[in-house]
């Protein structure tokens, strides 16, 4: 087939796959049967745009096969169960008429369907892996290979993995609706973490290997700003958005050519992407004027907007971002952002306050092997000149990291 | 990949004269399906060439400025917008959904960005590059 | 006030700007930052990759690039925060200067944002 057709074909995919999944699964109650709807239709779409042209309106056209195809499908499962051959007639015309009645309604609930659609891809019955999955093919239009590319596993893993999802979903007869107003915060939150691991996936990935990669960051964020236009009045997403905003912003510079990575206060800022920042402040100032409080996902986005303010490293705000930690360690506390915060005290109030906070956490058992609790130590030591028990941390620190360049470079901190 | 599309400018977008009520309306309404889809990153409307200039540089060390406007509208730019696709094509069809009267004209261009130098350019990128070095 | 700046040389640059560009561009970069003009900056790939769409009675035709005919194709642009359309006219001179090449720059104001 010509090339240029099947791209336009690829392009309006991505266009309106994730609102013709929607609206057909709305229609048969099943995600997993809109989703085989959906195919075929994009099948027929393959085999007859090339010689008719794309449609001027592809969307109507997709979904006008994928219905007369549901149509099809009742009709033959109604006939095989001679029980109910009688009613197929009554059956069929009823079908029509609920098609064309949701034809009309189809509009004004697009909106609706496609949170109904992010709601239950991302339903708490299934693994995360399996949300991951799901929500990558039905939401983000990703084809298996993409999504098995994207996390480096092969791909009858992935095409296992959401083939098994939507029998669960089936299995336990997961509605197709909005969750109830009293659960919607923590399926808001499931939906939430989904998005942050598609992204997280992609940005912790150092540069160097596949390029596919960083593209799991475009994803992440196309469907949190998706979310955000359908939820415009939830703080916590746009905070998630501005988050991975500003972190996508320092993509390019977080990495050497030659593959080692580069602390943040290191970082070429004539490298990060300005685009990016200004969205993610937008967003981070929507969050703000939503919430008397911020959430998790706004704290956090609130501390990178601190280093993305700052024109150069000397003009951090730091006593801003120790703050900050402050809230987001009684909001969602964890030895990780223990740490995080230690290390902005010190910044802020100098290292031996730091060093104070750090020296809590030494027991801390979930941290035992965590390179950086040796390394942020090792800092602090510096900075109050016990170098000798500086040379200790860093020594340690390199004998956990995994990463050999990060070793390198600790090793090489050890020896100066 | 990123892509900026460029309104070129007409005599009616230089003589400051708005769109009507309907492409204005609609105009709004196709910037919300693009700010919906996650696709919008940045857009904005060019005031007239009259309260523009144009800096040549004839010589070395000589600079001129000329304020404008310009006469030769055909390459002049009334908007921008710039949009995170995955493809050029997914531009073209987000054009077709654009409500762009008869006349209208528009540019558009893959913006470079960081990640796409040396060894990460796509091949896309580098294939062009070399059709576009043959026909020089 | 938003200034656009829109870069067209002579002739139309191929492949990645030089390393010596890159550098001289990226003190400027560094330095418009640091006084908090810099809004955007980019550059575009050559129009090999891009493409001119036309509406005509009602129908839209695509031509992909590249465009060899067109003349002072825009290459690059700057969007930054300016006191005023001459302050932006010396900002744009001096990417202009660290670009060097031949061409023009065109200073166009943006509407509110």
């Amino acid at each position: 087939m010509q090339d240029s057709v099947h791209r336009a074909i690829e392009a309006v995919w991505r266009i309106e796959s994730a609102r013709l999944i929607a609206g057909l699964a709305r229609m048969v109650r099943d995600v997993g049967l809109a989703e085989d709807l959906a195919q075929d239709a994009l099948l027929a779409a393959l085999e007859k745009w090339p010689e008719s042209g794309v449609p001027d309106n592809p969307g109507a056209w997709l979904m006008a096969t994928a219905k007369r195809r549901a149509i099809d499908n009742l009709r033959r499962t109604v006939l095989l169960d001679r029980k109910h051959v009688e009613v197929t007639h009554d059956l069929e015309s009823q079908q029509e008429a609920e098609a064309a009645a949701l034809d009309a309604a189809i509009d004004d609930d697009v909106g609706d369907d496609m949170l109904r659609l992010i709601f239950t891809s991302c339903h708490p019955v299934l693994s995360p892996e399996a949300r991951v999955a799901l929500t990558l093919r039905l939401l983000g239009g990703l084809t298996t290979d993409e999504i098995a590319r994207a996390f480096l596993v092969p791909e009858p893993t992935i095409a296992q993995r959401i083939v098994r999802a939507k029998r669960t979903l089936r299995e336990a007869r997961v509605p197709f609706e909005m969750p109830r107003p009293a659960d919607r915060p923590a399926r808001l939150s499931s939906v939430l973490e989904v998005i942050y691991l598609i992204f997280n996936e992609g940005y912790s990935a150092t540069a160097g290997e596949d390029w596919v990669r960083p593209g799991l960051c475009e994803d992440a964020l196309r469907l949190g700003r998706i979310l955000a236009a359908l939820m415009p009045d939830e703080s916590e997403v746009h905070g998630l958005v501005a988050l991975m905003a500003i972190q996508a912003s320092r993509l390019a510079a977080r990495v050497r050519p030659t593959g080692e990575p580069i602390l943040l206060l290191d970082q070429d800022r004539g490298r990060w992407d300005h685009v990016l920042i200004n969205n993610g402040l937008a967003a981070l100032e929507r969050a703000e004027r939503l919430a008397d409080t911020l959430g998790p996902y706004a704290l956090q986005a609130a501390i990178a907007a601190c280093h993305a303010r700052a024109h150069t490293a000397d003009e951090t705000d730091w006593q801003r971002i120790a703050a900050l930690y402050d809230a987001l360690a009684s909001l969602a506390p964890s030895p990780v952002v223990e740490l995080n915060r230690a290390v902005a005290v010190g910044m802020a109030f100098g290292p031996a306050a730091g060093l104070e906070l750090v020296d809590a956490l030494l027991s801390e058992p979930s941290l035992a092997h965590y390179h950086l609790l040796p390394s942020v130590r090792g800092d602090l030591l510096v900075k109050l000149g016990r170098t000798a028990e500086a040379r200790v941390e860093f020594q340690r620190a390199a004998s956990l990291t995994r990463n050999a360049r990060e070793r390198a470079l600790l090793l090489h901190r050890a020896a100066t | 990949m990123r892509y900026m599309v460029l309104v070129k400018a007409n005599p009616e977008s230089e003589a400051g004269v708005l769109p009507s009520r309907e492409i204005l309306t609609a105009m709004h309404k196709f910037n919300e399906e693009l700010v919906k889809a996650g696709v919008m990153l940045a857009g904005e409307g060019l005031h007239p060439s009259s309260r523009g200039a144009r800096v040549t540089f004839p010589a070395v060390h000589k600079v001129t400025v000329v304020d404008g406007p310009f006469a030769e509208s055909k390459e002049l730019i009334a908007g921008y917008w710039l949009w995170q696709v995955k493809s050029k094509e997914e531009v073209i069809e987000w054009l077709k959904r654009s409500p762009f009267g008869p006349g209208a004209e528009l540019e558009i261009r893959q913006v470079f960005e960081t990640a796409d130098f040396g060894d990460n350019a796509t091949p896309e990128l580098r294939e062009a590059e070399a059709r576009l070095r043959s026909k020089m | 006030m938003k200034y656009m700046a829109l870069f067209r040389p002579t002739r139309e640059p191929v492949g990645e700007p030089s390393p010596e560009e890159m550098a001289a561009l990226g003190e400027l970069i560094a330095e418009f930052t640091k006084d908090g003009v810099l809004v955007a900056i980019d550059g575009l790939a050559s129009s090999a990759t891009g493409a001119l769409i036309r509406q005509t009675n009602g129908k839209m035709t695509v031509t992909d690039g590249p465009f060899a005919e067109t003349k002072e194709l825009v290459a690059g642009y700057a969007i930054l925060n300016a006191k005023s359309k001459e302050h932006m006219i010396e900002l744009s001179k001096r990417i202009g200067k660290a670009l060097g090449g031949d061409g023009l720059i065109e200073v166009r104001q943006l509407h509110a944002g």
